[in-house]
C-alpha cells in the first residue's frame, strides 16, 4: 500500500503547484501569430463546489445587456419570468412585471384575424432584435449578431499545454471543476479592443512589433502577421473593412464594435461604472442564463454526495464484515 | 459455472410455478448460488458497473424521449427547454450526457481487464465476441445520441460519419454516394436523417440490453476466469469458489456505490467538462466548426480513421480496429491466460494501453505535422500487437510457473512464495 500512498502525495503536490502557479490561470488564446494573447482565469462567484450567482451582480448585468447588448443581440431562450426565478437576478414580481411592460410584443391573432401588438407579460419570451438572420445581416455589415442565450457555454478558451501536461490539466480541472473558461473568454473579449498593434519592417522584409508608446516611421499595422518562408518577406494581414480590432477574438478581426467603456451605463448601487465590472457584471448574467440551474445542482449535488458516501461507506463495512473469514 | 441446481421451492406458489416456469430456480443458481472465484479482484466489478450504466442511461433515456422533439427546427430548444423548464431536466439530461462518458469509462476498463488476464480464451471465446458486439452496438448508440442535441458538433459529426460512406466511391462508382442518400433519406443531413436518427437511438440500447443477457448467459457456463488465469478446479471446487450472493453482490454494490460518487461528481460539479461548447451553438449546415472532434470515447478511432492518407483506407482502418477484436481468442496463441505469469507479453500489453490512450490524445489534435506520424505510428502499433506480438511472443514465451490451482494459489503462495508446490507451468 505504501509506494500507492507515496505516489498519491505525488500527484497532490504536483497538482497543487501546477494549480497554484501562475502559468495555468493563464491560456494562449491564439497561437497563429507570434504575439501571445491571454485570457485569464476570473474569480467568479459561481464557480467551485459552493458556486452561486450574486443577485445584485445578475441586476447590474442584465442592465447592460438590456442598454447595450440587446440593440443587436437577442436572447431567444430567456422569458421575463426567469428575472424573478429563484436562483436568478431575483427582481421583484412587481419589477419583473415593469420591466416586461416596458417592451411590446406582437400576439393575436385577435377576433378579427389581425395580430396586435401589447405590453409584454412576464410569461412572454424576451422579443427577439430582429426577425430573422437576413434582417440581422443587413443591418450589421453582413455579421448576424449571435444569440446570447447559451454564449457563456457556447464559447471556451483553446489550451496550449505541452502533451505531457495533458493528463495533469486533465486532473487539475476535474479536481478544481474549473467550467468557467466561456466566462473567462467573454470577459476577455469584451475587456479585449485594442489597438491594432504596429510592426517594422527590417531590410530583410522581417516584421517586429513596435514597443506601446514608441512612434516609427512607416509602420505597418497588422492584425496578423505571417513569418515569410526563407528569404520571402513577412506577410501583414490588415484589418478587413468594416472589422475591429480585438486582441482575445480567435483572428482579432471581429463585426461586433466595441460595445462597452467606462461611464455608459449608470450604475444605481453605487458600484464604479468602469468597463471591467461592466464585462464582469454582463458574463454573470451571460453565465446565468446559460446555466438557470446552477445553484440548484451545486446545492443538490453536496447532498447527493453526501447520501452517496455515507452508502458506500455502509456498503464497504458490510463488505469487509462479510469477506473477513473468508480466504481470498 | 453450470452447477447441479440446489433450489428448492419451499411455498406452493413457487413449487407450482417451478414445475411450468422455473424461473426462480434460474434466478436462484445464475445470481444467488453461482459458484464464483473467490480471488477476484476489483478489477471484476465492472461488469456490475456496466450493468448499472446501461439502466441508467435507459431510464434517464426514457424520460428524455417525452420531452424532445426530433425535428431539426425543434430539436436544440426542446433540450433547453428540458435544461430550463422540465423540473429536474437538467439533473436528467445531464446524467444521461455523463452517463455515456462513465459507460465508455467503465466499458474500456472491462476490455482492458479481459485482455490483461486472458479472459477472451477458451472457453470463453463467444462471452468475448459477444462482449466485442456490444460495444459496436455502444459506438453507434452514442454517435446518434450525440446528434440528437443538434448542435454545431452534433451535426458536423453527422455529415462527416455518415459521409465516410461516399469513400465506397473507390470501390465501385456510385455506391458511395447512394449509400449516403440512403442513409441520408435525401441529399443532405436534414430532418429525415434527424428522424431515424432518434428512432434508432431509442432502439438499440434495448438491443443491446438483449446482447448483455446473452453476454451473461454466455458467462455463466464456464464460469468467471480469475486472476491467476487457472481454472477452477472439479475437486476443490467448495475451496475455491464463493456463492455469488452474498459475497458477490455485496461487493459489486459497494464498487457501483464508489463508480457512483465519481458520476455524481461530474454530473453535479463538471458536467460540461467531457463536452464540448461548440454543442451550445444549434447547428447551421451553412457554417462549419473550426475543429471538428468527436466524444473523448471516440478519439482513438478517429486518430485511427485519419492517420491513413486515403479516405477508404482510414475507414477500413477504422472499422478494422474494431473487427480485429473479435479474432483474438485465436490470434494469442498463449497457453497461458493471465498476463501475470507472462513476462515476454506483459510490457507489450502496457504499451499497448499507452498505444490506445495516445491515439485518444492525438484524436483531439489537429490533423498536421508530428501529429499525424505519432498517428501512424499508433495505429501500425495498434494492429501489430494483435496480428504480429499475440501471436508470436505466445509462441516464443516460457511463461513463469503458475499455481496448480486456484485453491493453491490462495492459501499457500501469499506464506511462501517458494513453496515447492507451485509447478512450473505445462
Amino acid at each position: 500500500m505504501a509506494p500507492y500512498k507515496n505516489s498519491l502525495a505525488a500527484v497532490v503536490i504536483i497538482a497543487s503547484v501546477i494549480t497554484t502557479s501562475p502559468i495555468s490561470s493563464v491560456y494562449a488564446a491564439d497561437e497563429g501569430t507570434d504575439v501571445a494573447y491571454n485570457v485569464a482565469k476570473q474569480d467568479w462567484t459561481f464557480g467551485s463546489m459552493t458556486g452561486y450567482f450574486d443577485r445584485a451582480q445578475l441586476q447590474r448585468g442584465y442592465k447592460v445587456y438590456k442598454e447595450v447588448c440587446s440593440a443587436c443581440h437577442g436572447m431567444k431562450f430567456m422569458y421575463f419570468r426567469n428575472l424573478s426565478q429563484p436562483g436568478g437576478p431575483e427582481f421583484s414580481a412587481e419589477q419583473t412585471e415593469a420591466i416586461a411592460a416596458s417592451v411590446e410584443v406582437e400576439d393575436g391573432p385577435n377576433e378579427e384575424g389581425a395580430m396586435f401588438m401589447r405590453p409584454a407579460k412576464p410569461s412572454d419570451k424576451f422579443p427577439l432584435r430582429f426577425k430573422n438572420d437576413k434582417e440581422a445581416a443587413a443591418a450589421n455589415n453582413g455579421a448576424v449578431p449571435p444569440d446570447l442565450s447559451l454564449m457563456a457555454k457556447a464559447r471556451t478558451v483553446e489550451t496550449h499545454s505541452a502533451w505531457y501536461m495533458f493528463p495533469v490539466n486533465m486532473v487539475t480541472d476535474l479536481a478544481t471543476q474549473y467550467q468557467e473558461a466561456g466566462p473567462d473568454y467573454i470577459h476577455a473579449l469584451l475587456t479585449g479592443y485594442d489597438d491594432i498593434p504596429s510592426y517594422q519592417r527590417d531590410g530583410s522584409g522581417r516584421l517586429t512589433q513596435v514597443k506601446a508608446g514608441e512612434t516609427v516611421p512607416n509602420a505597418e499595422q497588422c492584425v496578423a502577421v505571417q513569418r515569410g518562408e526563407g528569404s520571402d518577406p513577412d506577410v501583414c494581414t490588415p484589418l478587413g473593412d468594416g472589422l475591429n480590432y480585438n486582441r482575445v477574438y480567435p483572428g482579432h478581426q471581429i463585426a461586433m464594435v466595441n460595445p462597452l467603456s467606462d461611464g455608459v451605463v449608470d450604475y444605481e448601487d453605487g458600484t464604479p461604472a468602469t468597463l471591467d465590472n461592466y464585462s464582469k457584471d454582463v458574463t454573470a448574467y451571460l453565465m446565468w442564463s446559460s446555466e438557470r440551474k446552477l445553484e440548484e445542482r451545486k446545492k443538490l449535488g453536496l447532498k447527493v454526495l453526501l447520501y452517496l458516501i455515507i452508502l458506500t461507506g455502509l456498503l464497504y463495512l458490510s463488505k469487509r464484515a462479510l469477506w473477513r473469514d473468508v480466504e481470498h | 459455472m453450470s452447477h447441479p441446481s440446489t433450489y428448492e421451492p419451499k411455498t406452493g406458489l413457487t413449487r407450482w410455478l417451478d414445475s411450468r416456469l422455473p424461473l426462480m430456480r434460474f434466478l436462484n443458481d445464475t445470481i444467488v448460488t453461482f459458484p464464483t472465484p473467490r480471488n477476484l479482484s476489483y478489477l471484476w466489478t465492472f461488469g456490475g458497473i456496466l450493468a448499472f450504466c446501461l439502466a441508467v442511461q435507459i431510464v434517464t433515456g426514457i424520460v428524455l424521449a417525452m420531452h424532445y422533439a426530433a425535428t431539426t427546427g425543434d430539436a436544440f430548444s426542446s433540450i433547453e427547454h428540458m435544461m430550463r423548464d422540465v423540473n429536474y431536466g437538467w439533473l436528467i439530461r445531464y446524467t444521461h450526457a455523463v452517463g455515456a462518458s462513465m459507460f465508455f469509462l467503465a466499458v474500456y476498463i472491462h476490455m482492458f481487464r479481459g485482455l490483461y488476464y486472458g479472459s477472451y480464451k477458451a472457453p470463453r471465446e463467444v462471452i468475448w465476441m459477444l462482449g466485442v458486439i456490444i460495444l459496436f452496438l455502444m459506438i453507434a448508440t452514442a454517435f446518434m445520441g450525440y446528434s440528437l442535441v443538434w448542435g454545431q458538433m452534433s451535426f458536423w459529426a453527422v455529415t462527416v460519419i455518415t459521409n465516410l460512406f461516399s469513400s465506397l466511391d473507390g470501390l465501385i462508382p456510385g455506391l458511395g454516394t447512394s449509400i449516403v442518400q440512403w442513409v441520408w433519406g435525401g441529399f443532405a443531413v436534414d430532418n429525415a436523417t434527424l428522424n431515424r436518427l432518434f428512432s434508432l437511438h431509442y432502439l438499440f440500447p434495448f438491443i443491446i440490453a438483449g446482447v448483455v443477457a446473452l453476454h451473461i448467459w454466455a458467462l455463466h457456463i464456464p464460469g468467471n476466469n480469475n486472476p491467476t488465469g487457472v481454472d477452477v478446479s472439479e475437486k476443490l471446487k467448495e475451496k475455491e469458489t464463493l456463492p455469488f450472493h452474498p459475497y458477490y453482490t455485496v461487493k459489486d454494490v459497494f464498487a457501483i456505490g464508489v463508480f457512483a460518487i465519481l458520476f455524481a461528481y461530474i454530473i453535479f460539479y463538471a458536467p460540461n467538462y467531457l463536452g464540448h461548447a461548440d454543442n451550445y451553438v444549434e447547428a447551421n449546415p451553412l457554417q462549419t466548426p473550426p475543429h471538428i472532434v468527436p466524444e473523448w470515447y471516440f478519439l482513438p478511432f478517429y486518430a485511427i480513421l485519419r492517420a491513413v492518407p486515403s479516405k477508404l483506407g482510414g475507414v477500413i482502418a477504422m472499422v478494422g480496429a474494431i473487427i480485429v477484436l473479435f479474432f483474438i481468442p485465436w490470434l494469442d496463441t498463449s497457453r497461458v491466460r493471465s498476463t501475470r505469469y507472462r513476462p515476454l507479453y506483459k510490457p507489450f500489453f502496457f504499451f499497448f494501453l499507452f498505444t490506445c490512450i495516445a491515439l485518444g490524445y492525438l484524436g483531439a489534435k489537429p490533423a498536421e505535422g508530428w501529429y499525424v506520424i505519432a498517428s501512424q505510428f499508433f495505429t501500425f502499433y495498434y494492429f501489430a500487437h494483435f496480428l504480429i506480438v499475440m501471436p508470436v511472443v505466445g509462441i516464443i514465451e516460457t511463461p513463469k510457473p503458475r499455481p496448480k490451482s486456484i485453491a493453491e494459489s490462495i492459501f499457500n503462495e501469499r506464506r511462501d512464495p517458494s513453496s515447492p508446490r507451485l509447478v512450473p507451468a505445462e
